[in-house]
């Protein structure tokens, strides 16, 4: 596993509640390459849910993780991008990556982002988190598929229902647990 | 009859219907999807032009923020 995982590129677009929780997990697992991009810095705000730490308060989103992350696994190559991610952009920030997880907080940015991975790459598969504010609920997790575009949430809750640690982490770890699993499948179809 | 199915509900089909007029069948009222016709992604900007076929499954998957 571990040996197929490292030769694994993933792309992390959005370095927030999902993103920075699900790159912990991916570095934690041995992938070999990780991509990931924010234009954000980190606020207090965030601390209720994102992996980030309160002596890290004003410094920038990609570049504290991309440091927590190597002192979690130092063989990790971590390309760490502090860009507002454009639709334009995204051949050129992820085109490297065989799975991209969309870790975006708005649902605007999620469509373009889905729908231009989905287009410039319709064999690699994207993983969206769709649905995960509020707290408890747990039965109404899931991951629905349409074709290579996976989305894991509950697929209804809104904002409203406030943003908390424990369901934002549930769902951002469906998802680098379904990158993990695609990735073994693309990797061992690739040998 | 001609019928397309939409999200595993038969709605019927009419020549020159667009993915914009399936969505308008539908009466969603959420903006931000992923449509596919037939497991074609189509893109936002192309609901109003592209005809959806007879006999078409479209997936709408609607998105929400957070994250």
């Amino acid at each position: 596993m571990t040996d197929k995982l490292s030769r694994s590129v993933v792309a992390v677009a959005g370095c927030g509640g999902i993103g920075s929780n699900a790159a912990v997990s991916l570095v934690r697992a041995g992938i070999g390459e990780l991509i990931i991009a924010d234009m954000d810095i980190i606020e207090a705000s965030n601390l209720n849910r994102q992996y980030f730490f309160a002596d890290e308060i004003g410094l920038k989103k990609v570049f504290t993780l991309k440091s927590r992350l190597n002192s979690i696994n130092q063989d990790c190559r971590i390309t760490a991008y502090n860009v507002e991610i454009v639709r334009e952009d995204v051949k050129k920030l992820f085109g490297a990556a065989d799975i991209l997880i969309e870790a975006f907080d708005n649902a605007e940015s999620k469509q373009w982002l889905i729908e231009e991975w989905a287009s410039l790459y319709p064999d690699r598969p994207v993983v969206s988190g769709n649905g995960l504010s509020g707290y408890g609920n747990f039965e109404s997790i899931k991951i629905r598929r349409s074709g290579n575009i996976y989305f894991c949430g509950d697929g209804t809750s809104e904002l409203a229902d406030g943003l908390c640690s424990a369901r934002v982490a549930i769902i951002s770890n469906i998802q680098a647990n379904l990158a993990i699993e695609l990735l073994m499948k693309i990797k061992e179809a690739a040998v | 009859m001609a019928e397309i199915i939409v999200n595993g509900h038969k709605i019927s089909w009419k020549e020159g219907m667009t993915v914009q007029d399936v969505l308008d069948a539908m009466k969603y009222t959420f903006k931000l999807i992923i449509v596919k016709v037939n497991g074609e992604l189509v893109k936002r900007e192309m609901y109003g032009s592209y005809s959806v076929p007879d006999n078409a499954d479209v997936e709408v998957n609607h998105l929400i923020s957070g994250g």
